[in-house]
């Protein structure tokens, strides 16, 4: 493990006059931070350690929506009454994610900022333009089975792990930042990025900003929705591919969708054009396939994940046949619905 | 937020902070209240080990992919190999030290040895461990749940089934 100063601020201002500082990290949860640190990987010469600040409430928003605090733990967001009755898509992909200790342990605005799992990023041996910008990239042309097929750069083709982002970005919710220069609100959308030439930006964060809460729109899609979650093993994996999909429909056609991919790309994977192809289409088979292709166009396999795009196109038409049957995945029983 | 440049950078001219601090911190440990000075990078799991000589708690993969370090902080089963000791100060930990005794063992102890539940026996506290939390969060209710909710604590024995088992037989005097 590396070494470091420690702060413990019981104020998001203190917190935020101590994050301004150079190589200065945030520790929540701890469970990518410190995990980064032994690897050698994250070397701050200071932690700020925010667990004391009053950030950790789910309260209600006016107007319908939820404000998850950014240090409510992953674990009592999935189990909230108000988020498993509303946000039934969250809670579930919440649950599809890491063990009981870890989310125990992992907290909203900590999962917003974890790192990738890419092998490159972690094995200091390797070059990784996202660990050491310029140093290359290890992956492409290495062993690529858990990476990215759409949205790569030619500098790095990581994936964002989360599974709590990909529901967050179908629901369209807001992250809630402060930070030296105030505080701000940021679409989730345009939270994390695509690597392009500066790939060791996972998100669009600035220097010192912290987040301090997920605020959940009123429109939860809670009648149709699905989290299905693809990977190596059964439980306790990261995803090769994941959809989050939510739809309203009325009077027989789709009125909504929303549609975002875990496990293929920097970042969770939506596309508005897609989600548009087929509103006011009927249900069905063709409808979800048309938007699966208009999702995925364009994706290109590095080899070893070749297989992703497929099972992408299969995975989001299952998704959206669970979703409009309003028959959501079991993440207990993990055959698939 | 610190990205890589300014890390790259702050590798290249790092310093340990100097003196090497120890901040003071109190834990409650299986029911002791400890008044310790550690190190700001030393994880809850070395503490325990290497500073408290509380061994039974295990140390796997130290990355939080196996569960052997599971212990119940303020009740709550979580990784000790990812916790900064310093993060929880003011905590209550439980450990497998502090579940049972050999005279009187926790019943989730007892019902790993009646069902033949462990073979090494490596990852056995921190099943138990994260067993009680499973429990104390009642929210399994089948055996499909347990084996879900206790994905967390690999088994390279494969005695899962027995693991399920126990942790069910507890359930279910509980109830």
């Amino acid at each position: 493990m590396i070494r470091f100063d420690y702060a413990r601020p019981t104020e998001v201002a203190e917190a935020v006059r101590a994050g301004a500082g150079e190589h200065v990290a945030y520790l929540a949860g701890g469970t990518n931070l410190v995990d980064l640190m032994k690897e050698n990987v994250a070397r701050p010469l200071e932690v700020v350690d925010i667990n004391r600040l009053p950030l950790d409430r789910i309260e209600e928003l006016d107007g319908g929506g939820l404000r998850l605090g950014a240090l409510a733990t992953n674990a009592d967001t999935a189990y909230d009454e108000r988020v498993q009755a509303r946000y039934p898509l969250l809670s579930s992909a919440i649950l599809a994610g890491a063990s009981a200790q870890l989310r125990n342990a992992a907290t909203n605005g900590g999962n917003l900022n974890q790192r990738t799992r890419c092998y490159y990023f972690y094995d200091t041996d390797t070059p990784c333009n996202k660990r050491v910008p310029g140093q290359g990239c290890g992956a492409i042309g290495g062993v690529t089975r858990v990476h990215a097929i759409l949205g790569t750069s030619d500098q790095c083709i990581a994936t964002h792990p989360s599974d709590m982002c990909v529901a967050l970005a179908a629901l369209k919710a807001q992250v809630q930042v402060t930070g030296p220069a105030g505080d701000r609100t940021i679409a989730f959308e345009d939270y994390h990025r695509l690597p392009g030439d500066e790939p060791w930006r996972d998100n669009t964060l600035k220097a010192g900003e912290l987040v301090t809460a997920i605020d959940l729109p009123a429109e939860n899609f809670a009648t149709h929705h699905t989290y299905l979650k693809l990977r190596d093993r059964l439980s306790y994996a990261f995803a090769l591919v994941s959809v989050a999909a939510a739809l309203r429909i009325e009077d027989g056609r789709i009125a909504e969708a929303r549609i975002a991919l875990g496990g293929v790309a920097h970042k969770p994977w939506r596309r508005a054009e897609a989600e548009e192809a087929i509103r006011n289409e009927p249900p069905g088979d063709k409808a979800f396939d048309t938007a699966a292709r208009a999702l995925l166009a364009g994706a290109k396999g590095q080899g070893d994940n070749d297989f992703k795009i497929e099972l992408a196109r299969r995975a989001i038409v299952r998704a959206l046949g669970q979703a409009a049957a309003g028959t959501p995945q079991s993440h207990t029983d993990k055959r698939i619905a | 937020m610190t990205d890589a440049v300014t890390i790259d950078r702050a590798a290249a001219t790092r310093i340990a902070p100097d003196p090497i601090a120890r901040l003071p911190i109190t834990l409650t440990i299986n029911g002791e209240r400890r008044e310790l000075q550690v190190e700001p990078w030393t994880s809850l799991l070395d503490l325990l080990r290497d500073g408290l000589d509380l061994t039974g708690t295990k140390k796997g993969c130290d990355h939080g992919q196996c569960g052997a370090c599971t212990v119940l902080i303020n009740g709550k089963r979580i990784n000790a190999c990812l916790k900064l000791a310093v993060s929880v100060d003011g905590a209550e930990i439980t450990t497998i030290e502090g579940l049972g005794s050999p005279g009187a063992l926790h019943p989730l102890q007892a019902a790993f040895i009646e069902h033949d539940a462990f073979q090494c026996g490596y990852c056995t506290p921190g099943q138990i461990c994260s067993g009680v939390g499973l429990i104390a969060e009642g929210r399994a209710k089948t055996r499909e749940e347990v084996r879900e909710q206790m994905s967390g604590n690999l088994c390279r024995c494969g005695a899962y089934t027995n693991i399920a088992d126990a942790v069910l037989a507890v359930m279910e005097k509980d109830a």
